[in-house]
């Protein structure tokens, strides 16, 4: 039974690896600026605790393999360097693995969260509810109306709660149903939620964020290359939370231009 | 720490009606399988809303059959609807981590023998005893509910994050009555577990008999010990969080509702609370809830391997002294939760490191575990091939840890299977091993019969390999963003990705259908199963010096004194390479 559950073991610990090394399910290809650290930080992590998965289980394997009862009288014998060597081993090992991943994981962390969105980072507002988002650009003016909660009217299509009988900012906002932004061009996320809370997760663009109601959060990123993605919703809000999505549409310059253009008209 | 060298008695008559023999029960040993007994019937409950989840994911139009009588709007001609499924997902994950994983490993095999294996006639308090078991049950029995009310259960999720969890019908099925009566029963859940930790600690401390000195307590006394500290302290912050909760729900506070929020066309009428508060509250509770399920089944583990290997452990106290280190450490990670909650990104670096340090008792724990095997004359009967499973388990879930313990890779990794993966295997599966193989370990003691070994080894087989095949794709399905809580997968990017929910759903009723055997092996045992000596497995604690089953006061009348550690294996004793806890014979001489 021993030799049969070491094999077994071993083929866990090659077959789970097989699909990691080949990639067989991994991530998409990365489209933003700050993606490749957070990739990095991934494989390194990967190596790493693959690395301790494969050893651990295959040990585990050598000595349930080669220590069953005999029934011979044999005395148990100790592991050489005991408890001491043990505690010593996964002090170095463990501390080093986890002092690394603590200070070079930090540096992608620290690329989304503590650097400030660009200068010229163009401002989008997005704002989530039970099962859609809505993304808001502040149009000529450059500025946001402000939100009225008392008059979100989804019939006549006032998603945020805009007053723009009497508020003058409010009038040129563009409201549309898809993340439409230029290629290569920094975006400054303003992330609002209208009833409970969601999330904000495209998978290519390595951003995730919960929205929280009554807290307005800021996020930030760049895009680096032309196409159309999913952005799903990651945090249950709901019996329509696995259709709550939409796209993020990456344009050239020309083309962002002129999509916005058509949306002011 | 001073023996207690005079421990108090509790002298209770051994009862003879119905009802107090079987039912309101002062006796720790029947308090204990009520308590296992209520894990068993929410595990297979758990496992059976688990298939229909794993059914529906993969063949989403599909009816099944008679699911329409549990739920006529849930399940309309039998298909389950998407509200349906998040109702299944909250009742099954309050199901297993509250009622399974924390009842069976903790308050079931704990209430049975931890006074046992300290020479104690009953616990410290048996009425608080027998209290905390009636609360959890009247608690399960309001969960339960939910599934007959016209509302149905809540769809918010074990977590019940607010605001959907507080505002109320608004916010969707489930979210009226639903919600809660899964408050309510949560709230009574804590204060049977509070009830219960007390006890456990009281217990301990004050009822361990002659030379039952703390060092000389067995591993799995230590492991129930440090879990009723974590559980103290954890279930006491959860439970004002319900009442909160409740409060938000019902009397029109705002805890945890900000203002403006806008819910089916309705400005909801409060103002002033955070969500993010209920995110700290609960995850206070929610992370040392982990260690909650996963310390005892560490102790039963090592208890179980000892007397398998024949070998004492390279040092128990590293291995106690790190259990305490991991209960320590548990109170300070509870952000790692909420890495991309909207809390200050700062904060996501303080709770990354001791996240992270957490990792070095817990290695420390594992390596004792593999290094104590080289040497040993390790004997495989069922309940050590789950522990070695366990071992095995525990790796795979743990090492998924690193990841998740950085707040850089959370980024991606965050709300995707990824996350149920990781939970599952290190949590979920490694408790549950634990569960088995202190089942198949003690129960000669505490029926008088022995289960049968070769079903229990089929058992092992296709429950280890199944949870394999289950878990596993889990984490790749996480690499590829796969998101969890989602009822059906209509995203483009997660088609390709339904041929691995296709395997993982055979998998989890193929595995399923193994429990069915575990079940007949128990019940059939318990009736049929070959009488079981006193000390079928050779072991040494105090739980294998009585009679089993064990009498109404556990030894007899005989008064126990403890003479040797709890792990003499390996060495020249009497009755063979072992020597009992209370066994008169002197020390054997060194090695």
């Amino acid at each position: 039974m021993g030799k049969l559950l070491a094999v077994a073991l071993v083929l866990i610990a090659i077959i789970s690896a097989v699909p990691i090394l080949m990639h067989t399910w991994w991530m998409p290809e990365d489209i933003s600026t700050h993606g490749h650290m957070i990739d990095h930080q991934m494989s390194e992590t990967m190596a790493e605790a693959g690395i301790a998965f494969v050893a651990a289980q295959i040990v585990l394997a050598a000595f349930i393999g080669m220590f069953g009862d005999k029934k011979d009288g044999r005395k148990a014998t100790h592991l050489p360097g005991g408890a001491k060597a043990v505690v010593i081993a996964a002090f170095l090992l463990v501390g080093t693995e986890v002092l690394a991943l603590g200070v070079f994981g930090r540096d992608a962390w620290a690329e989304v969260y503590f650097k400030p969105a660009a200068s010229d980072a163009m401002p989008i507002q997005v704002q989530a509810e039970q099962f859609a988002f809505y993304f808001r650009y502040t149009g000529p003016d450059g500025k946001f109306g402000a939100l009225h909660p008392d008059k979100i009217d989804e019939g006549s299509q006032n998603f945020f709660g805009l007053d723009p009988a009497n508020d003058v900012e409010s009038r040129d906002d563009i409201v549309a149903a898809s993340l439409v932004i230029p290629v290569n061009k920094p975006i400054s996320l303003m992330m609002h939620a209208k009833d409970v809370g969601h999330s904000f997760y495209v998978r290519e663009l390595r951003i995730q964020q919960d929205f929280v109601p009554g807290l307005d959060i800021p996020m930030h990123f760049t895009a680096t290359k032309i196409g159309k993605y999913e952005i799903v919703c990651t945090q249950l809000c709901g019996l329509g939370h696995y259709n709550m999505r939409a796209y993020l549409e990456v344009k050239s310059q020309e083309d962002f231009d002129q999509w916005l253009k058509q949306q002011s008209q | 720490m001073p023996d207690a060298s005079a421990p108090a008695v509790h002298q209770h008559a051994a009862p003879t009606s119905f009802l107090r023999k079987y039912v309101f029960s002062l006796d720790h040993k029947v308090i204990g399988k009520q308590y296992y007994g209520l894990a068993l019937v929410s595990v297979f409950i758990g496992m059976i809303l688990s298939w229909l989840m794993r059914f529906h994911l993969v063949w989403t139009n599909a009816a099944i059959p008679g699911l329409q009588l549990l739920s006529k709007n849930g399940a309309p001609g039998g298909v389950m609807t998407p509200e349906y499924y998040l109702s299944l997902l909250t009742m099954h994950g309050t199901l297993m981590v509250f009622f399974v994983l924390t009842n069976a490993p903790f308050a079931g095999f704990g209430n049975y023998f931890l006074p046992i294996q300290v020479g104690a006639e009953d616990m410290a308090f048996p009425r608080f005893n027998m209290m905390s078991f009636w609360v959890t049950f009247v608690g399960f029995l309001v969960l339960v509910t939910a599934f007959f009310i016209p509302d149905g259960p809540p769809i918010s999720g074990w977590t019940a994050y607010a605001p959907l969890s507080a505002v109320g019908k608004d916010a969707g099925p489930g979210l009226a009555w639903g919600q809660n009566l899964w408050a309510i029963s949560i709230g009574l859940f804590c204060v049977g577990q509070l009830l219960g930790s007390l006890n456990f600690i009281a217990t301990t401390l004050d009822l361990r008999t002659k030379g039952m000195t703390l060092a000389r307590m067995p591993i799995c006394t230590w492991a129930w010990f440090i879990t009723s500290c974590i559980g103290l302290l954890a279930f006491a912050v959860l439970l004002p969080a319900c009442v909160l909760l409740i409060l938000d729900r019902v009397a029109g506070t705002s805890f945890f509702i900000p203002a403006g929020l806008v819910i089916s066309d309705h400005l909801q009428p409060h103002a002033g609370g955070s969500p993010l508060l209920w995110q700290h509250l609960f995850w206070f509770f929610g992370h040392p809830e982990v260690y909650i399920a996963i310390v005892p089944a560490m102790g039963i583990v090592s208890h179980i391997l000892m007397a398998s290997m024949r070998k004492p452990l390279l040092s128990v106290k590293v291995v106690y002294s790190s259990m305490i280190a991991i209960g320590f450490l548990s109170y300070m990670v509870w952000g790692h939760h909420m890495f991309l909650s909207g809390m200050n990104p700062f904060s996501g670096l303080i709770f990354s490191f001791p996240t992270l340090v957490i990792t070095i008792p817990a290695t420390i724990i594992t390596m004792i575990w593999i290094g104590s095997l080289y040497g040993a004359n390790l004997r495989f009967h069922t309940a050590s091939l789950f522990s070695l499973g366990f071992v095995s388990m525990f790796v795979a879930g743990g090492v998924s840890g690193f990841f998740l313990a950085q707040p850089s890779l959370d980024i991606y990794l965050h709300g995707t299977y990824f996350v149920v993966g990781h939970f599952h295997m290190v949590m979920g599966v490694a408790a549950i091993f634990g569960i088995f193989a202190g089942t198949y370990f003690w129960f000669p003691k505490m029926t008088g019969r022995m289960m049968n070994d070769t079903l229990g080894k089929l058992h092992f087989w296709v429950t280890f390999l199944g949870a394999y095949c289950i878990f596993m794709p889990f984490h790749y399905l996480g690499f590829a963003g796969n998101v969890r809580r989602y009822s059906s997968f209509v995203d483009d990017y997660l088609q390709p990705l339904l041929p691995v929910h296709k395997f993982i759903t055979i998998a989890a009723l193929v595995t399923g259908a193994a429990q069915l055997v575990f079940l007949f092996n128990l019940i059939h045992s318990r009736f049929k199963g070959a009488a079981a000596p006193d000390n079928p497995w050779e072991a040494t604690s105090l739980e294998w010096s009585t009679s089993s089953p064990p009498p109404f006061d556990n030894f007899g009348g005989r008064h126990i004194v403890v003479k040797h550690g709890p792990n003499e294996y390996g060495v020249k004793g009497e009755k063979g390479d072992y020597i009992m806890q209370d066994s008169p014979e002197p020390e054997p001489a060194g090695d």
